[in-house]
């Protein structure tokens, strides 16, 4: 066979045929409705096109029609999973724009709940992550754990998911009175139950054989396309607002900002592991140095923000989140805008897919912890 | 982190841009549609400014004009600034797309073009993100009616 | 009639004579027949109910958790309402999808294991099928199963279903091989493939004692593949609950659905059966060589209660596996046992040649 024949013959190989499934809106590894357009070719994903807004409640026009302490409600139904550190975005801004000066004992009282907060989210996903991956098993764990953070939200909230504990210029009411001792007891118990996490799923060789450079994202392309958060961490993007623009409390407690560099499937779980540890320092920081005083700023009844727009970011569990309020000096601001940490993060799943499998792409969607509402707003 | 330093710069790429007078968090920039291009560039890839990490983009109708405002920061130099595009075509408001410069405009885009209607020229995929293809009009307008669904107080 | 819970021969004879002696020959063969398929069905059924309790039992232990308690005492009845259910339930057939292969291909499912347990020895004597080629046609039966899911897979006009059933038929075809390799070992050893005669030749111990090292390097791959060959856990790929909804029975409901799902467990029952007899002695109770004494205690102990014991073990072994591990990746899968399973078994089975011929084992 001649050279022209040859190359004529590898042409003529008819190429396999790519086509399209729809994962989701109702698929057990979306968690929740989010809808993804796969183009397949066999089994190796050739593009993945995010559909959403199958919860879209307008929550951004909502908002111009509420008064600044309603805002706060509105934010809980966003990523409910960091519902507290979303309220406390927007009491924040609120207190920014007042020029509020904001008890000491509030300041404390905030940060710890939000490490509670994020503890129990990380405690989900991970429960979630093994899910997605075949290991039902640590669904019930992470559960179980996090049943003790949830009770105490209760006791000190009244409730146990979407809180609204936060109002502009404090919170609602004063902590329970077991509040520390069983925050503490928490503590305790939780660092002996995290290396279960480790020898569960970390050391398992299927484990890392699925994440290990699985869904790659480079950090240039980390910060083109604002993933934050662990899944930004984990690609070596330092962007931690704790660190970088300290708020409430957390100017002064030590921690570390997790940064790995491999940004795989199994940095931004390991940049996750890690993070709950550095929660846990952060809570017992300040568990025991609740300082007293009012939990509550005087505010006046009708909040007007004077003319002007404030922007106030904060580190959810997911990244970062972003208020962004436009006031005209009414009772209700004449813009509100949400930057929300998942919406960026989806936006990279395509580039972290391309080239793998379905079920890698049900890994990489699991690191990058993606709550739906928090996307859809 | 200075603005001064960055208002030079600004004024030496555009100089007939405008600043925000008032004393706000960042240093606000208003140009013009036609201007906006450039001025991005030029923010991203100049050594001294470095704005590599779009974090916010949205838009706001001030029933006269539109401003697109980007909130741009830098991972390794640490400006922060927002550069406000003001549009005063409410008929066919349209800009040039930035998704080729911060890959993270390409959802925000087609959310500001969902809820508010702006066109982003040479934005490969403009379609609608939240809301269903054949809905009627942009939400986030202020002159937007919908006497179905929202309850007027 | 002489009814002895050590040997059943007697008492099959006995009921064999009883037919003969009432009804003509051809007729006595057809109530033989009718007997047997009516014991088995309710056997099946019966194995099939009480292993979903027991997964889910063994399931809730291992999650920290209760599990079903509220039908019945201790939740007993709990599978006995999920079968009333699944029968009561409308038997949908999705638009588009080819209904003749779509029906057939859940009894095809059905029938292999149906198939398979006949040639079972569950006591010495309570045995239908006991010709000497057993073990080859217990594999060779059960493999007719993937045909079902193959089919199920491309009938159901869905393509979860489709690649459910595609990674379904790369990893049952693959894992078959080191399936019966794993097995061949020890046939090196019994020389013979009849199961009563595997049964009878560890009447002074079990293959994995008696066989040295490469036994227990057979049993492990047997269990890795066998596990594999089922599609359970952590090789569960053709269902993959978290990737392709259900796999290829997603779109089934109602009656077809519970074929599968039977279907799934009496091949659990059959793999652990299958390893109980040619690695522990079947229904076999424990001997240790010469020693008459522990050899009589141990011959105390019913033989079927043996049998049931040691798969009660290998099974318990494999719903372990099930909910600790992560799943594989079809690649992974593979890659797992056409590099590392089968070339390990091959090295393995000569191995073994070699014990047997130099008499190392004992």
């Amino acid at each position: 066979m001649t050279e022209q024949e040859l190359i004529t013959n590898i042409e003529t190989v008819p190429e396999t045929q790519e086509y399209f499934i729809n994962m989701g809106p109702q698929h057990p590894s979306t968690h929740g409705v989010l809808r993804l357009l796969l183009t397949l070719d066999g089994e190796i994903i050739k593009k993945v096109e995010p559909h959403l807004g199958y919860i879209h409640r307008s929550i951004e026009k909502m908002c111009e029609k509420d008064s600044y302490q309603q805002i706060v409600h509105l934010t809980d139904r966003m990523d409910y999973l960091s519902c507290h550190i979303n309220n406390e975005a927007v009491c924040l801004c609120v207190e920014n724009g007042l020029q509020l000066e904001i008890p000491e004992r509030v300041k404390v009282i905030r940060t710890i709940i939000s490490e509670l907060t994020r503890l129990s989210s990380h405690q989900l996903w991970w429960g979630v992550m093994g899910m997605d991956l075949g290991a039902i098993t640590t669904f019930l764990y992470g559960f179980r754990d996090r049943e003790l953070i949830t009770d105490i939200f209760e006791e000190t909230c009244g409730a146990r998911l979407t809180m609204n504990y936060n109002v502009p210029g404090g919170v609602m009411f004063d902590i329970h009175p077991n509040f520390q001792k069983r925050t503490k007891d928490f503590i305790t118990y939780f660092r002996k139950k995290l290396p279960e996490y480790d020898e569960l799923l970390t050391g398992n060789v299927i484990f890392t054989e699925r994440t290990k450079d699985i869904g790659y994202l480079s950090k240039e392309d980390a910060i083109s396309y604002g993933v934050t958060g662990p899944s930004g961490r984990a690609s070596g993007f330092a962007c931690d607002v704790r660190k970088r623009f300290p708020y409430s409390a957390y100017d002064r407690v030590e921690f570390k900002e997790i940064i790995y560099t491999e940004g795989d499937c199994f940095a931004r779980y390991k940049a996750r592991i890690d993070e709950m540890w550095e929660s846990m320092k952060i809570i017992e920081q300040l568990i025991d140095n609740i300082p007293e005083g009012e939990h509550k700023a005087k505010t006046k009844a009708v909040i007007k923000l004077p003319e002007g727009e404030y922007y106030q970011r904060v580190e959810t569990a997911r990244g970062e989140l972003g208020v962004y309020i436009v006031s005209d000096n009414k009772k209700s601001p004449y813009r509100v805008k949400f930057r929300s940490p998942g919406f960026s993060n989806l936006s990279a799943l395509d580039t972290m897919a391309r080239g793998n499998k379905i079920a890698d792409l049900v890994a990489t969607m699991s690191t990058l912890d993606l709550v739906i509402p928090d996307i859809d707003r | 982190m200075d603005n001064e330093k960055l208002k030079n710069i600004v004024t030496s790429v555009i100089p007939e841009c405008e600043f925000s007078p008032d004393e706000s968090q960042f240093l606000n920039v208003i140009v013009k549609p036609e201007d906006f291009r450039k001025l991005a560039e030029f923010l991203r890839y100049d050594p001294e400014t470095q704005m590599d990490y779009l974090f916010c983009m949205t838009a706001i109708d001030w029933n006269t004009h539109f401003f697109t405002i980007y909130h741009l920061t830098s991972s390794v130099t640490n400006f922060t600034v927002v550069i406000k595009v003001k549009i005063t075509d409410r008929e066919t408001p349209n800009i040039d797309t930035v998704c080729d410069i911060w890959k993270t405009a390409e959802f925000h885009e087609r959310e500001v073009y969902d809820l508010f209607g702006i066109k982003f020229n040479n934005h490969p995929d403009l379609r609608r993100i939240l809301l269903e293809d054949d809905w009627v009009g942009y939400p986030l307008r202020k002159d937007y009616k919908d006497e179905v669904n929202i309850v007027e107080l | 009639m002489n009814f002895n819970i050590y040997d059943f021969t007697e008492f099959v004879n006995s009921i064999k004579l009883w037919l003969n002696s009432v009804l003509p020959p051809a007729a006595a063969d057809i109530a033989g027949f009718v007997i047997i398929g009516i014991c088995f069905l309710t056997f099946i059924v019966i194995l099939g109910l009480s292993l979903v309790y027991i997964e889910r039992k063994v399931c809730a232990f291992f999650q920290q958790r209760l599990g079903p308690m509220r039908v019945g005492f201790w939740g007993t009845a709990q599978t006995i309402a999920d079968i009333i259910k699944l029968v009561f339930k409308e038997p949908l057939i999705s638009k588009g999808s080819d209904k003749f292969l779509f029906n057939l291909a859940a009894f095809i499912v059905i029938i292999a294991p149906f198939m398979a347990i006949a040639a079972i020895p569950f006591a010495k004597g309570l045995h239908v099928l006991d010709f000497d080629i057993g073990l080859f046609f217990i594999t060779a039966i059960s493999s007719i199963g993937v045909t079902g899911i193959l089919l199920a897979g491309w009938s159901s006009n869905n393509k979860y279903s489709l690649i459910g059933a595609m990674r379904s038929g790369a990893q049952i075809v693959s894992y078959e091989l080191s399936v019966i390799l794993s097995l061949l070992t020890i046939i090196v050893l019994t020389g013979s493939l009849q199961l009563s005669v595997i049964v009878e030749s560890q009447r002074d111990g079990w293959w994995i004692f008696k066989g040295n090292i490469p036994a227990i390097i057979a049993f492990f791959i047997f269990i890795i593949a066998s596990t594999a060959e089922s599609n359970r856990g952590p090789f569960d790929m053709a269902e993959a609950e978290s990737e392709l909804t259900a796999g290829f029975h997603t779109e089934y409901s109602g009656i077809k659905f519970a074929f599968f799902f039977l279907a799934e467990y009496i091949n659990l029952f059959i793999i652990a059966a299958v390893g109980a007899t040619v690695f522990f002695g079947g229904w076999m109770p424990l001997h240790i060589g010469n020693f008459e004494f522990f050899n009589n205690v141990m011959d105390f102990i019913p033989p079927i209660i043996w049998f049931f014991g040691k798969i009660a073990a290998i099974i318990f072994l494999i719903m372990w596996f099930k909910w600790t591990f992560p799943r594989l990746r079809i690649d992974q899968l593979l890659t797992l046992e056409w590099k590392y399973l089968l070339p390990i078994n091959l090295i393995n089975l000569l191995l073994m040649a070699l014990v047997a011929l130099s008499g190392w084992h004992l």
